[in-house]
């Protein structure tokens, strides 16, 4: 193996890359000076050291036909990686030089509560022109981001990358290692997107069903869907009619590359900081070996396409020789438009683009109804069937639901969308609760939005194994079930059908040490990526209790349901939310509390 | 492409067994499924000691102490004192079950598990750990093993896999199988239960000792505030239109706006119509409070002003939203300062021709419970209007239409129009603008 050093790599790669996409890849249109005068510069730039420096202020930013407002951390976007060593401890001061309150996450990290960086729940928030002080041992390694977590600041370009080389050896070896943090960008104001998403439904969304489309959906289903108020096209909220799709700050048109000699092992961390992205990530003609998932290593698992939530984070190692170069795709899910960047072995090398792929359809499992979904063949619907031929679980009967009732999509009568007799007795009904699942199955095993079947290995999940055992073995003393409500209509969002500010005052408590399994059931038609602070959770997902992969998010799929055993080991007020920006503003947020260990209140 | 893990955590004991490439850790099975390492589970001790409680209660001798802490792993499960010559397997009739176990293909012979673990080939599990574990049940066929096995973490009694050629389903469907039924099953085991009084009760309030009680109930608030959704102010011009029509040409606004947050609004609407050259035939204003009652539905109540012909004020109390299929509806009724008694339904539909291209049949019907004869309306069915919209959106917010409107006046209200020298059929072709902000 030959030795590198990773950080002249990076920062070779990255300043290249900077260069590259101001000089040579902007339309001529673009290049006028007036236009990038005071512009964030396209990121990644990286910071190390025990004292780190942060500045938050306003600036613009362009890429492709699009420019307009946003915010830079040290004057670019993204904002610089922190580079961190496990075992030291680290000075991040964060200088405030907006007119707004800010705010910096360290998302993944596990920090004492009150540098978490959440206003109102951890400490009050950086005031203009005031600096805050995080200081904290860093205990552990791996990939991870920070983000702004005010208002709504994170959508323009308030986040950056964090690794953590480990103290000791790495298990994931490689010859050279870059970040791909995954973003968006926008002309239109956070605010304005928010207003838009309140106001219009389905405002972004050009990917409707229509009376001319080619989408393969029955008069009957499309009756059925309209019966329910709800549409199949309602993949993401916010689409490339808003969004250019960035890595590392680079549109499509900005010519990103990552170079490689061929043959070497190459690790890409990649990042969601997108605010309502999930991105389906390709490399054609390259396999992906994950290696690690939201910062934690995992058994290794080899696939051709994995989607990627918000917030979370995936670790892959590539072998790329076979051709000059590769076209890495970041496909939104809802398949408006993708981000892209080269794996070149020649600086200038391209390989051919993947067109965008036919928009996928919600299907049965994603209303909720697993198991009777013998319309469509997706890998959710057959894990549906699979319980069915399983036997009685949960007394569920799914067999007598089978194919006698359910001759395809619109086999609706009979069945009631939002039977609230179904939900525990905490969940509120209200008008912000449109839909209640029928049947919320695990979804763990489910590939994502669309990728059920696509021709070729995909990740799940249930695929994720720790790498090493953890050392907590305990059964969790006790289940919890939480609700993900929400009203696509009047885009409301919730937890169990009430608001933050129904709940301030009653956060979701835990006796400190504490193991709980927690199940989350979506009671909605969108994937939401749940995110815990402080914590790493394990997936209950099929693996034995002591190789559950550690997640600090989770993605919840429509209609469905998925477990986590929580040790509620750190104490204090944490965030709990969900990770799509304009959820959480819409309400989808909740404060965990945990117990100090003498007992006494955090 | 194999990944190399190198120098990995020497301490785990089947460390060589990771560090070999994925290929070989997964003999017979297709190397192209990596996942399939999950069926090398190791377990935790508790697991482990119920596996052996089990094991005990099916007679078969488990030596005290053979789960041990997982923290060390190669002790964890001594698997040559675990002596299952016992086991009768034989007892599991489908034997074709057993193909699908991760047992190479001697092993899964009946004859050839009676000596002990130490039997089967356990390369591919890391750990070293319970065999249990890893011998994935789920995926035997229990079904002749009787209750005894029913009260087990996993259910097994209740699982009948005796129609299942594991043999031939594909790994990655056994294994979404496989594992959820292991989580219903051990979830029946774990109590849903609120909080423990360790717990504590109240607020989050961790922030206030550090930070002080007032700048953090400030930022709480303004938390609060902030994920609350919002207030916001919403505009529609939903129909402004030229009409065309036999004799003098007229004009059409129908408006509506809002400002309030997801539950409760304040509701403005006003409609007005009219021929050019001569004075507006009828306006009117309503305001409105408006509170969300149902996901689709709000309930709105106030009043309702004309602002032509004779000075009337209404009572206003009404349902708007959206109905199944898609219709959004606006049904009000109205009780005037004479006491009279009107009501009007008014249904749309958006037909997507294209993304952009939307077809918008539309509806009124007016009624009245009198006669209210100085407004020409007669009892009963009062006005129909139907019309059909073709608007093409430039932006969401920004559409012109051409279109067509015909109304009726019916019954005694076409009397009173005929009296009036009016034609109670009326058919427009219209021209306009939706607008909204």
């Amino acid at each position: 193996m030959i030795a590198v050093n990773r950080r002249k790599f990076l920062g070779a790669g990255a300043g290249g890359m900077g260069l590259l996409g101001l000089a040579g890849a902007m339309p001529a249109w673009a290049r006028g000076a007036d236009i990038l005068a005071g512009n964030a510069r396209k990121g990644l730039d990286e910071i190390s050291g025990p004292n780190i420096d942060l500045t938050v202020a306003r600036s613009a930013f362009a890429t492709g036909n699009r420019r307009g407002g946003a915010i830079a951390v040290n004057g670019t976007i993204p904002g610089p990686l922190l580079r961190l060593q496990e075992g030291t401890t680290v000075r991040l001061n964060v200088h405030n030089q907006l007119e707004e309150d800010t705010s910096i996450h360290w998302h993944g990290l596990l920090v004492p509560f009150q540098l978490d960086g959440v206003p109102g729940v951890s400490f009050p928030g950086v005031k203009p022109g005031e600096t805050f002080t995080a200081e904290f041992p860093v205990r552990q390694s791996g990939t991870y981001w920070w983000h702004s977590h005010s208002g709504l600041q994170e959508q323009a370009g308030h986040y950056g990358a964090i690794v953590v080389d480990p103290a000791g050896p790495d298990p994931v070896q490689a010859d050279r290692e870059y970040i791909v943090v995954l973003s968006e960008f926008s002309e239109m104001s956070p605010h304005t997107i928010f207003d838009k998403l309140k106001k219009g439904e389905g405002y972004f969304n050009y990917n409707q069903n229509t009376w001319t489309d080619d989408y393969p959906l029955s008069g009957e289903d499309r009756r059925m869907w309209a019966k329910m108020r709800m549409m199949p096209t309602d993949i993401l909220d916010v689409s490339s009619a808003a969004y250019t799709y960035l890595l590392n700050g680079h549109g499509p048109l900005d010519n990103l590359e990552y170079l490689f000699r061929p043959g070497e092992r190459v690790r890409l961390r990649f990042i969601n900081a997108g605010a309502m992205t999930f991105f389906n990530i390709r490399i054609p003609g390259l396999p992906m070996t994950i290696v690690q998932a939201d910062g934690q290593n995992v058994e290794p698992v080899e696939v051709d396409e994995f989607q990627i939530g918000v917030a979370e984070t995936y670790d892959v190692v590539v072998t790329p020789g076979a051709q000059q170069a590769y076209t890495l795709a970041a496909e939104s899910m809802d398949r408006s438009g993708m981000g892209i960047a080269t794996l070149a072995s020649a600086t200038g090398a391209r390989a051919a683009i993947p067109p965008l792929r036919d928009p996928p359809l919600l299907t049965m499992a994603d209303m909720g109804m697993s198991g009777m979904d013998h319309g469509s063949s997706g890998d959710a619907g057959m894990s549906g069937m699979d319980h069915g031929s399983g036997g009685d679980m949960a007394g569920m009967d799914h067999g007598s639901s089978g194919q006698s009732e359910m001759a395809g999509m619109a086999g609706m009568s009979g069945m009631q969308m939002r039977d609230t007799s179904l939900l525990p007795p905490d969940v509120k009904v209200g008008p912000g609760l449109d839909m209640v699942s029928m049947n919320p199955v695990d979804r763990m095993g489910d590939p994502g939005i669309g990728l059920a079947d696509v021709p070729h290995r995909t990740l799940d999940y249930r695929k994720l194994r720790a790498l090493t055992p953890h050392r907590e073995g305990r059964t969790p003393s006790r289940r919890m079930e939480i609700h993900l409500t929400g009203n696509m209509e009047r885009y409301m969002w919730s937890f169990d059908g009430k608001k933050f500010s129904a709940v301030s005052d009653e956060p979701i408590r835990f006796a400190y040490n504490e193991r709980v399994r927690v199940k989350l059931v979506n009671d909605t038609m969108m994937a939401h990526p749940i995110h815990l602070h402080g914590h790493f959770f394990e997936l209950v997902n099929g693996a034995p209790a002591d190789r559950q992969p550690l997640k600090h998010t989770v993605i919840l799929q429509p209609g469905g349901s998925a477990q986590f055993d929580l040790t509620a080991d750190e104490p204090g007020d944490w965030a709990f939310h969900c990770h799509l920006l304009y959820h959480m503003h819409a309400g989808m947020f909740q404060i965990v509390t945990v117990a100090n260990p003498d007992g006494s209140e955090a | 492409m194999k990944i190399r893990i190198v120098s990995l955590l020497a301490s785990v004991a089947a460390g060589s067994v990771l560090a070999s490439p994925a290929a070989a850790q997964h003999a017979g099975h297709s190397p192209a499924e990596p996942q399939q390492s999950a069926e090398a589970q190791a377990d935790a001790k508790t697991k482990c000691e119920e596996e052996a409680e089990r094991h005990r209660a099916m007679g078969h001798p488990v030596a005290d102490g053979a789960c041990e802490p997982a923290a060390q792993p190669e002790a964890a499960m001594d698997r040559s004192q675990m002596d299952h010559s016992t086991m009768d397997h034989g007892a599991m009739t489908a034997q074709d079950g057993h193909s699908g176990m991760t047992m190479p293909v001697d092993a899964a012979r009946p004859q050839a598990l009676p000596e002990s673990h130490e039997g089967m080939d356990h390369g591919s599990m890391p750990q070293g750990k319970p065999a249990e574990g890893a011998m994935d049940h789920s995926q035997m066929n229990h079904g002749e093993m009787g209750q005894a096995e029913a009260s087990s973490s996993m259910d097994h009694g209740q699982m009948d896999h005796s129609q299942m050629n594991h043999g031939e389903t594909p790994s990655q469907d056994r294994q979404g199988m496989d594992h959820s039924a292991m989580q219903m099953g051990s979830d029946d085991d774990i109590p849903l239960l609120p909080p423990p009084p360790e717990a504590g009760s109240g607020p989050a309030r961790a922030a206030v000792a550090i930070w002080g009680e007032e700048a953090m109930n400030e930022a709480r608030r303004e938390l609060v505030r902030e994920t609350d959704g919002g207030m916001r102010f919403w505009f529609q011009g939903d129909r402004l239109e030229y009409r065309a029509r036999e004799g003098k040409d007229g004009y059409l606004w129908d408006i509506q706006g809002y400002y309030g947050g997801d539950i409760d609004k304040f509701w403005f609407k006003s409609e007005g119509e009219g021929s050019f050259g001569e004075p507006i035939e009828g306006a009117e204003v309503q305001a409105l409070w408006s509170r969300a009652i149902a996901p689709f539905f709000d309930f709105q109540a106030g009043v309702r002003q004309d602002l032509t012909g004779p000075e009337r004020t209404h009572a206003v109390i009404g349902i708007q939203g959206i109905a199944p299929y898609q219709f959004e509806v606006d049904a009000a009724a109205f009780v005037s300062t004479k006491g009279d008694v009107t009501a009007r339904f008014e249904g749309e539909l958006d037909q997507r021709i294209t993304q952009r291209l939307i077809l918008q049949p539309r509806a009124e019907i007016a009624l009245s419970a009198q006669d209210i004869p100085e407004l020409g309306i007669g009892a009963g069915l009062d006005r129909i209007e139907a019309g059909l919209r073709l608007r093409y959106e430039f932006a969401r917010e920004f559409a012109p239409y051409v279109g067509v409107s015909q109304e009726w006046r019916i019954g005694d209200s076409a009397d009173f129009a005929r009296a009036a020298g009016e034609d109670p059929s009326v058919t427009n072709y219209v021209v306009g603008v939706r607008f909204w902000f």
